[in-house]
């Protein structure tokens, strides 16, 4: 291959050493009113009255609006439409939108902001899973869902669970707890929107322009022709854009209104109210195994508080289960979710969307199970590993997986085996998995979920696809693939990306699925394009590879006519029959393995991580570059999950709203990481390719907290791993008492029936 | 706080060194040096990650040392030269720490990169040949949540190794 597997720069790296990327906070179109919106000082309220009359006043305020303006329910999951832009009868958490300004200066805006007068009748906030599970002192935060604050209850099983643990030598129960943290992106939100001849457009820092087409269609109640929505340059997403959002829609309202351009960007803090963030997640899980460690059956229990809103959560919940049986081969597996609302901002996808959690849970568990049968804990892992081409208990279709290639290089390169252990100094190991794109589209439909068109005139060649670049490189993977297929380098091919009226349809940047279905689709259409040039060429007597791009143009458009061709992809329905199948599979899985070397100060309790050691099975790495600044990225933000970041509330309120206090790793935080990249080839993926931008952050975590095990003796059940929880277990152990910190006791939630769910025939034995 | 903008905001007239350029503006007094790039400059190639000082997006250099643009009042930096990431090439010809963290992918979704760059662009200054540990510590005030830093300090590494 001639530029596929290259490490190439990025398309647009120019752009982006030169300041010149237009963010959306960079634009500035004649008479642009800027927006500030008043949110909620209380974290569960209704509204008794808004008085707007005094902002109205002041000079320089264009419009104010409220729910009253917006009153249409939206969220990104059909089953959860519980979000308005603006609420006006009630809030549920400090930060919830309720009016929002438009003004000739940013600082009119929030001093009109200031003069809005809301008469609350303050209730009881819901702060935990426990206070969600019981009757509420004043309220429900939604009268959907249930009993209490429920919000999601799911109970399946698969196999013969009780049979499995019937078998086992031994069975072991452990509880573990992940606290929540955000995507603190660099970039805070930002939108602005236009409203010109009817017609709305909207250039907003997100990373789904076709899921934020459809919510201003339905709030705004325009047809979708006539909204455009234009994805500006991304200054980062990892799942907190992924979503529509408040100020979206408030812009475009507000624009229609004025007839004037509305620009929103969120401060900071703001931006930590947006959120929707990773959960914090409760976990039980028990787990029989023979004396030689071969897992017999699991059972797996998630407790997920999910904040105030439904955002992803139905989907967070199922894949607190989904992805456990993707790495391991559990014969039986039982496992039953529960997601709460509460009094916070709303939780949703945070890069491994709901599988962190349930990951770090399930690593440090086998570690122990390891540790009572006097296992080596690589040895017991890979006694377990899942075997390419098999399907999983829950019905998951694995097709290539390097998990024992990349056990092998992080196991050799970090000398794991030939430790010598001291105190105070560890290592730990872990694995992990992770789809290459969700198989199912966020609404039912049948339609491609990626599109790609291609032109090539004298001109040159032009590729159109609705895929929005967060700075994962979607743009360059697009060019590459195009240039390859056509005999070109990426910088000779133009880019139309992200903009609903002129691209077709991508579904967004989430699930790591734009490389695969991207990729596919662009790979079809310039496919079609080289079948075309090709036959042009050849009719002229000579070969494709003989005739220079420019004159094979010529040829082709000349007995052809205009030349475009078009490519698309759809997932095979590869998902279980039963209810809740749809979340989980994906058309192939990476794989990822990782050893981490650390110090932990036996009287500090104060962690320093020397070394990651990183395998990931990306399937083909289209740009080696791109993929190991995908794992280097991941394993950054593991580490910073797995020792310093949450997002966490007092009487209501965020501790920490600001990039100060929330502490992420610096310069000076991050060890050496030697990135090892694994090609399976995937027979589905393009060129074999599959996803590198969530999966490596998995085995982070549950590494740091084997390795501390390692170097002290003592169990870290809950991250983040603070030198407290650290000083705290060694303290425990000193006195005799079980040498962990953790959650002691998993709460009784009143889980439904299970629905039984045989398994797949020819589970793990070939066929599929 | 409440209708403070009712007041009466005071203007002053500006004359700041940016890029080699001088420029004349009519600015409020209060109004921070990264706002007055921004919107009164259209230099928007300076960005901001929370105007209080804490992630610095917003860095620019005042005579050759890196600040933060969100925490200066541009009357403090009168007559000084700042330099901002539109400054950092000359002309159509990248500096080699462009050119090195294009290379290597050293930006991602390239929101810290001109604040980075420019703080690095000082460090190379002060000291072309730094160490690992030497840059982590000039950079460690600006964050970065895509890249891991690791491509960064190899970018800065190539930089500096290409300019002596």
């Amino acid at each position: 291959m001639r530029v596929v597997g290259k490490p190439l720069p990025k398309v647009d790296a120019a752009t982006k050493v030169t300041g010149r990327a237009v963010y959306a906070d960079d634009m500035l179109p004649a008479r642009t009113l800027h927006c500030r919106i008043l949110r909620s000082p209380h974290p569960h309220a209704r509204i008794v009255s808004i008085d707007t009359s005094a902002a109205r006043r002041i000079p320089g305020v264009v419009e104010v609006i409220t729910g009253a303006d917006l009153p249409i329910k939206f969220g990104i999951l059909p089953v959860t439409q519980d979000e308005r832009a603006l609420e006006h009868e009630k809030v549920r958490y400090v930060g919830d939108p309720i009016a929002a300004v438009a003004a000739t200066d940013e600082e009119v805006a929030a001093a009109a902001c200031d003069v809005i007068e809301v008469e609350y009748e303050v209730l009881a906030p819901v702060m935990s899973v426990e206070a969600a599970l019981v009757a509420p002192k004043d309220e429900r935060i939604h009268d959907y869902g249930g009993p209490h604050n429920i919000h999601k209850l799911v109970a399946l099983e698969f196999g013969d669970v009780d049979g499995g643990f019937a078998r086992a030598d031994s069975v072991r129960e452990d509880v573990f707890f992940f606290e929540g943290n955000t995507h603190l992106p660099m970039e805070q939100h930002s939108a602005i929107a236009t409203y010109v001849d009817g017609r709305v457009t909207l250039w907003s820092s997100t990373q789904v322009v076709h899921y934020v087409h459809r919510a201003l269609s339905k709030v705004l109640e325009l047809p979708m022709h006539r909204i455009r929505v234009i994805g500006a340059a991304h200054g980062g997403g990892f799942g907190g854009k992924t979503d529509p959002f408040a100020h979206e829609i408030i812009v475009a309202k507000l624009a229609m209104l004025t007839g004037r351009p509305v620009k929103c960007t969120l401060t900071r803090e703001e931006v930590f109210y947006a959120h929707r963030g990773r959960h914090p997640v409760l976990m039980w899980v028990k787990t029989g195994v023979t004396a030689d460690g071969k897992i017999t059956a699991m059972h797996f229990r998630s407790a997920l508080d999910g904040g105030a809103y439904g955002s992803y959560g139905v989907a967070s919940t199922f894949y607190t289960g989904a992805l456990q049986t993707v790495t391991y081969d559990i014969p039986a597996y039982r496992f039953e979710g529960c997601r709460v609302f509460t009094n916070k901002p709303p939780c949703g996808p945070k890069r491994g969307h709901g599988t962190p959690q349930p990951r770090f849970a399930l690593e440090l568990h086998l570690e122990k199970i390891a540790d009572d049968l006097g296992l080596d804990p690589v040895a017991l892992k890979r006694r377990n590993f899942v075997k390419p081409n098999t399907r999983t208990v829950n019905w998951l279709r694995v097709t290539s997986c390097g998990l024992e290639e990349c056990t092998d290089l992080v196991v050799k390169a970090s000398k794991f085996h030939e430790r010598t252990r001291t105190r105070g100094h560890g290592m730990g190991f872990a694995i992990s998995s992770y789809l290459s794109g969700a198989g199912t589209a966020i609404y039912w439909n049948d339609m491609p979920h990626s599109e790609v068109q291609i032109k090539v005139d004298r001109g040159g060649v032009t590729a159109y696809c609705g895929a929005m670049d967060i700075g994962q490189g979607s743009d360059s993977m697009l060019a590459t693939i195009v240039a390859e297929e056509l005999g070109l380098q990426p910088s000779d091919i133009r880019l139309v990306t992200a903009d609903t009226d002129t691209t077709p349809i991508d579904l967004g940047s989430y699930s790591s699925r734009v490389t695969f279905m991207a990729g596919n689709a662009a790979l079809e259409a310039a496919r079609k394009m080289r079948a075309l040039l090709g036959d042009a060429v050849e009719a002229s007597g000579r070969k494709y590879e003989d005739v220079p791009f420019e004159e094979a143009t010529v040829l082709a458009e000349a007995r052809f006519g205009t030349l475009t061709t078009a490519g698309s992809y759809t997932p095979p329905k590869i998902a279980g029959p039963y209810k809740g199948s749809g979340v989980g599979p994906s058309p192939a899985y990476s794989y990822s393995a990782c050893v981490v070397d650390l110090d932990a100060h036996p009287r500090t309790g104060l962690v320093n991580v020397n070394k990651v050691w990183i395998a990931h099975d990306v399937g083909r790495a289209i740009n080696p570059l791109l993929v190991e600044g995908q794992v280097e990225g991941s394993v950054y933000m593991g580490l910073g999950e797995a020792l310093m970041e949450e997002q966490v509330f007092r009487k209501g309120l965020h501790k920490w709203p600001s990039m100060l206090e929330y502490k992420s790793p610096t310069f000076l935080d991050v060890p050496e990481i030697e990135t090892f990249i694994v090609e399976t080839v995937d027979r589905e993926g393009p060129y074999g390719a599959k996803e590198a931008g969530q999966g490596p952050l998995l085995p982070v975590p549950p590494a740091v907290c084997a390795a501390v095990h390692d170097a002290l003796d003592v169990w870290i059940d809950e991250i983040p791993v603070t030198p407290e929880k650290v000083v705290e277990a060694l303290r425990r152990k000193d006195k005799g008492e079980p040498p962990r910190y953790g959650p002691l006791r998993f709460p009784l939630i009143p889980y439904p029936e299970t629905i039984k769910v045989d398994g797949p025939d020819g589970h793990q034995d070939g066929t599929y | 706080m409440k209708n403070e903008i009712l007041r009466h905001v005071e203007r002053v007239v500006l004359t700041l060194d940016v890029n080699g350029e001088r420029h004349e503006l009519l600015v409020p007094v209060h109004k921070t040096l990264l706002e007055v790039l921004r919107e009164d400059m259209q230099l928007t190639g300076t960005k901001h990650g929370c105007e209080l000082g804490e992630c610095g997006t917003c860095t620019v250099l005042v005579d050759g040392r890196p600040q933060l643009s969100c925490l200066l009042l541009p009357i403090q930096v009168q007559g000084r030269a700042i330099t901002t990431i539109e400054g950092l090439a000359r002309g159509s010809e990248l500096h080699p720490l462009q050119v090195a963290f294009a290379e290597l992918g050293a930006a991602q979704c390239g929101y810290c990169t001109p604040g980075i760059l420019l703080a690095a662009r000082s460090l190379l200054e002060e000291n072309p040949k730094p160490t690992r540990d030497q840059i982590r510590e000039a950079l460690a005030g600006n964050l970065c949540r895509c890249t891991g830093y690791t491509k960064i300090l190899q970018a800065v590494e190539l930089a500096a190794g290409r300019m002596t």
